[in-house]
């Protein structure tokens, strides 16, 4: 069973005039940027797996659902497969 | 009379569930938070259940814990991330009710009797909070519900971890009599002894007691304690801000090494009497009284204090009171390894000081400028920017900047 792990990457997000941050696109261990084409839901949360609480935003990404969670202390991580 | 509705929540094991939760890799492991090689600080500050279970106490020496508990992992301790968790829980207590009372870094009482109409009744609300630590930040609570904040403390203690416990009107006889006086809040060691030594083993008979035992043995903590134990507790849950008149202001330190000689303890002094000496201006006092409180390497303490001739707030008096209370009370037996400064009797700065002949006011208004002025220094260009030249004399002891790393533990109660 593959293990999960935390991932800190680069993301580009947009202060909205509103006072809110709204990531745009992330950048992936390989180099490639990756558009995020929707942001579904963002709400507190934990990630119990990668193990890092801050605002879990749901994101559409290449057509499917990942979870992208901001650290308040400017770090974004995701849940990776290690 | 309203009831009122107040739940005590109780982050199981704080530090150590937040280091878990960054540390998925160690579950189902026994972990400690503690230890700082280079500071000195080598003593557990927390352990989870499962290193709880195997003995492992908060205060052990790091040596001591790996004893009883071999696979034991140690992990330093991270304050600021501690913090900024007990800042989001209280964010979550905060949809709940503007009436919070932390109690320390992990407790806090909530009123809720307000807002049950728009968010539920208490137990319910409890659950909510709880689901909600556990959902957005990853971590466990105790929560007790009853109508006083003694009860509701006890409620939390009740069961461990990831627990709500009511304490009713109609519940209180049965859930809380058979337990032993010492969970009373405000039931320490000593107290216990002494109700001990008068047959009150349970909190049910310290509820029973005659009130005129209890007031000849504890005086009037005897009766209120007792208030406590029958449920008659009605302190107000103190939102932050509306805080108790400040009476002391102190400082303690353990040294990164072991202190052995008085120009040791001269410089620790200075540093914790600047932290003092600024604390005081800040908030606009003086004392009249000077504390010093000192720890050997054989953990052996005590204090001694002086009463001042003349209020202050002039940081070398301030370190060189303590230092005469040191010298004059210390034969050196064995190193020391904690000291602390503590100003009491405080008066404000306006305090009508009467002059006498003896003391030059001049030198001491020039000092209180002095002071000033370094404090603006200190506070436009950081606190190193400006050090006494004493602190030179050995960078490892001065080293501790007392003010801004200073934390306060739990409020008293009274």
């Amino acid at each position: 069973m593959p293990k999960i792990r935390k991932q800190y990457i680069d993301v580009s997000a947009v202060f909205t005039k509103d006072g809110e941050l709204i990531p745009k696109s992330i950048k992936w261990e390989n180099g490639t940027d990756y558009e995020i084409t929707k942001v579904l839901s963002i709400r507190p949360a934990a990630s119990l797996k990668a193990g890092g609480a801050g605002t879990r935003y749901t994101c559409v990404i290449c057509g499917q659902e990942k979870h992208l969670y901001y650290e308040d202390n400017n770090k974004w991580f995701v849940e990776c497969f290690s | 009379m309203n009831t009122r509705i107040i739940l005590h929540s109780d982050i199981n094991c704080f530090y150590a569930s937040v280091e878990h939760l960054h540390h998925p890799e160690l579950e189902g492991k026994p972990v400690a938070v503690g230890g700082d090689p280079e500071r000195r600080h080598g003593i557990v500050l927390t352990a989870d259940y499962m290193a709880k279970g195997r003995g492992v106490k908060t205060g052990m020496a790091l040596w001591q814990a790996r004893q009883v508990c071999p696979d034991i992992i140690f992990l330093p301790p991270r304050m600021d991330l501690y913090l900024r968790f007990s800042r989001l829980a209280r964010k979550i207590y905060s949809d709940y009710t503007d009436l919070q009372e932390p109690f320390g870094i992990d407790e806090c009482w909530l009123d809720v009797t307000r807002s049950i109409g728009l968010k539920g009744e208490g137990l319910k609300i409890a659950k909510e909070i709880s689901s909600r630590m556990k959902a957005e930040l990853g971590i466990t609570v105790s929560i007790g519900v009853s109508y006083n904040k003694i009860f509701a403390k006890l409620g939390s203690d009740y069961k461990k971890p990831d627990a709500i416990t009511t304490i009713y009107k109609e519940e209180f006889r049965h859930k809380v009599w058979p337990l032993p006086a010492g969970n009373l809040l405000y039931v320490g060691r000593s107290t216990q002894k002494k109700l001990s030594g008068i047959g009150i083993r349970t909190i049910g008979d310290l509820a029973a007691a005659p009130e005129s035992c209890l007031s000849s043995r504890l005086g009037k903590m005897g009766i209120i304690l007792q208030s406590f134990a029958n449920g008659l507790d009605t302190s107000p849950v103190r939102q932050e801000g509306a805080e108790a008149p400040v009476k002391s202001i102190g400082n303690g330190v353990t040294a990164p090494r072991d202190m052995t000689a008085n120009q040791d303890i001269r410089i620790v002094l200075y540093t914790l009497a600047e932290s003092v000496g600024a604390r005081l201006r800040e908030n606009g006092f003086r004392c009249r009284v000077i504390e010093i409180s000192v720890r050997d390497n054989g953990l052996f303490s005590f204090t001694r204090q002086k009463k001042l001739d003349h209020p202050t707030n002039i940081t070398s008096e301030i370190a060189m009171e303590a230092f005469q209370l040191f010298l004059t009370n210390y034969r050196w037996q064995k190193p020391v390894r904690s000291i602390g400064i503590r100003a009491a009797d405080l008066v404000t700065d306006a305090f009508c000081d009467q002059l006498d002949l003896f003391t030059d006011f001049c030198r001491r208004e020039r000092q209180e400028r002095m002071d000033d002025a370094v404090d603006d220094i200190r506070r436009r260009f950081g606190f190193y920017s400006i050090q006494r030249g004493l602190m030179y004399c050995d960078r490892q002891l001065s080293s501790v900047n007392a003010k801004e790393d200073h934390t306060v533990h739990p409020h008293s109660f009274f």
